[in-house]
């Protein structure tokens, strides 16, 4: 059953298969574990970059295909969301319409930019991907009548998935559920079962041709597999994965703006956390996403407390200070490329 | 008697002024095996690219079966029944052996679009490319990744995965290169096993003169980009324009 849900692909390590498992439980059990709004808005960003990032790897650590769109499509379903929730009125209804439409959309364009630019070398595909994304940005910013423009929309959800929704009398398990609790597990579901997808596609036949042209295209060509439609199909599917995750998030965030989806920061991110999680595993995604977020959210608390304690120390204090957070992020990103050069996964699986 | 099944007609390719292949016809029916050879430079691998389609021709025309080709991407080729093993080795470096054939039967299955299924989970495929290995004897190097083998094992994993595509048209570039005396008639073997189907055609591109006298029904030779002789093993080798496009010395009497 486990074997059938991962497709095979085992973890190959135990403590990488006990972090992915540490990972799940805290993630399936978050509102009761981590009580607080804080942690869990955690915990949904983590779901949700996890779905965000392991699509990005299809496309990257699968396909070897270098993109830098892939935030575009995150928007277009978030997007897609707020702009159908905003014409239809609240309702689940909407959420599915924007959900189709974004999704739809992104296979529009992920398959538009693969078919006019994936015959190209590989850095023309890149920039070909960078100037429509900016582009897109920029017509996203423009367009304050339909999207908002710089402030985003706000998006109302249906009353079940906000925190005024209280489905139970009293605590469950200790806990006052709410609608925002429901909503965290519309985003877990959802996000698993999206995890779960994409690690069947890695490893079906088809996901081995899409390795076996990143391995080496030319040989791919001679044995039969027409290339191009490959790298196509898997740019859509990558696409669409994204957006999917996008409209989860707005969802999720009852918001969208071009900040929280379009930002070149967001796409560094992703970028990052590939690497530091393993190239080309999925699994690299799920610890990678965690390690990161958790970095990015608490490591300022952390530093905080740290600074203090040390406060009796010359120059330490100082270097803990919390506004030096980004430093520290940075150094921790190349302390782990430099030892860890195949990611996490790659490091607890032994490879070097 | 049935038709070629591969045929080029005045097929050429310029680079920029240079003719590397100039107006080639030849037919090649099943059941024969076909030397070609010439000194370096002479176009050999290039009229292979043009028949395969990794380069397009500037002029004339590649039929299989009757059917013209010249237009068609290099997988529809291989889809028709062109197979080619290379020069340089040319492998999936970093997928194990097993994988590397797999691969190739799954293309042949047609299943490279099925994205629903656990690849593993098809021992069919599995099986009949450990088959395969069994034939080339690389069972034991199953799932060793490929850079990790020796030379003369890729080049052996090359014609296995050439058998794999259970082509029309096979076509051997220089397969015992930068072999062994001991490596390479077990490739030569291979070749020879492959000859023996007669619905088999072979192009062999070769140097070594005891290869082809042992193997070759036919010789063509190609010089300078044209096809300067074409025809039994003992009349090619004895006419005088061979012998002048040899006076390098290319032809390696062992
Ligand atoms: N893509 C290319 N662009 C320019 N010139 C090329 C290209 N491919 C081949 N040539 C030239 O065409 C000629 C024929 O080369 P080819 O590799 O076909 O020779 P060959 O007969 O296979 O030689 P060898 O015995 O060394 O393998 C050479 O002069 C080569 O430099
Ligand atoms: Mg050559």
């Amino acid at each position: 059953m486990v074997r059938l849900l991962l497709s095979g692909d085992r973890p190959q390590s135990v403590l990488l298969g006990a972090l992915l498992l540490t990972i799940l439980v805290c993630l399936a059990f978050a509102p009761f574990l981590f009580p607080g709004t804080r942690s869990l808005e955690t915990a949904a960003r983590i779901c949700i970059f996890i779905v965000l990032v392991a699509s990005y790897d299809l496309l990257l650590g699968y396909a070897g295909i270098v993109s830098f769109a892939h935030t575009m499509f995150f928007g277009m379903g978030a997007y897609g969301v707020a702009i159908a929730t905003q014409r239809m009125g609240t309702g689940y209804d909407a959420l599915a319409v924007g959900t189709a439409a974004g999704a739809g959309l992104a296979a529009v364009f992920a398959f538009l930019i693969a078919l006019f630019s994936l015959r190209v070398r590989a850095i023309f595909f890149a920039m070909i991907t960078l100037a429509v994304a900016s582009a897109v940005a920029v017509l996203v910013s423009q367009l304050s009548a339909i999207t908002g423009g710089e402030d985003g929309m706000n998006i109302r959800i249906p009353r079940e998935l906000t925190p005024a929704f209280r489905p139970f009398d009293g605590p469950v398990l200790g806990l006052n559920v709410n609608g925002r609790v429901l909503n965290y597990y519309l985003v877990f579901v959802s996000c698993l079962v999206l995890f779960l997808l994409m690690l069947r596609i890695v490893n079906s036949p088809f996901g081995r041709v899409l390795q076996a042209i990143r391995e080496n295209a030319f040989r791919a060509e001679a044995i039969g597999y027409r290339v191009v439609f490959y790298r196509a199909a898997a740019t859509v599917i990558s696409a669409v994965v994204a957006s999917l995750a996008g409209a989860i998030f707005a969802i999720w965030l009852r918001y969208v703006g071009p900040a929280t989806t379009l930002g070149v920061e967001i796409m560094l991110d992703i970028l990052l956390i590939v690497v530091i999680g393993g190239m080309g595993t999925m699994y690299g995604a799920v610890v990678g996403t965690a390690a990161f977020v958790l970095a990015q959210n608490y490591l300022r608390d952390w530093m905080g407390g740290a600074s203090e304690a040390t406060s009796f120390l010359p120059l330490v204090p100082d270097l803990l200070n919390p506004d030096r957070w980004l430093m520290w992020l940075g150094i921790l990103f190349i302390l782990s490329v430099y030892f860890f050069p195949t990611g996490m996964v790659g490091r607890l699986r032994g490879v070097r | 008697m049935t038709g070629p099944s591969l045929e080029t007609r005045d097929l050429t390719v310029r680079f920029g002024g240079h003719v590397a292949v100039d107006h080639v016809s030849a037919a090649f029916h099943p059941g024969e095996l076909t030397a070609i050879v010439g000194p370096n430079g002479a176009g050999k691998t290039t009229w292979f690219n043009l028949i395969s389609g990794q380069i397009p021709a500037s002029g004339g025309k590649v039929l299989l079966k009757g059917e013209d080709i010249t237009r068609l991407s290099v997988a529809a080729r291989t889809d028709r029944g062109i197979g080619r093993a290379f020069q340089l080795t040319n492998l999936f470096p970093k997928l194990t052996v097993l994988e590397n054939v797999r691969l190739v039967i799954q293309a042949r299955a047609r299943r490279g679009f099925n994205m629903w299924t656990v690849a593993m989970g098809h021992r069919d495929m599995i099986e009949a490319a450990e088959r395969i290995l069994e034939r080339v004897r690389l069972q034991h190097l199953a799932n060793q990744p490929v850079n990790t083998l020796p030379h003369g094992d890729q080049r052996k994993l090359e014609v296995a995965t050439l058998i794999a595509m259970q082509p029309e048209v096979f076509m051997f570039d220089e397969p015992t290169a930068g072999l062994s005396l001991d490596e390479a008639p077990v490739i030569l073997e291979l070749i020879a096993e492959i000859k023996r189907d007669p619905g088999a055609t072979v192009l062999l591109v070769e140097h070594k003169m005891d290869v082809i006298r042992s193997l070759a029904d036919r010789i063509i030779v190609l010089h300078n980009g044209a096809l300067v002789a074409d025809g039994p093993p003992a009349e090619v080798m004895a006419s005088a324009v061979v012998k002048e496009a040899y006076l390098g010395g290319e032809l390696e009497d062992v």
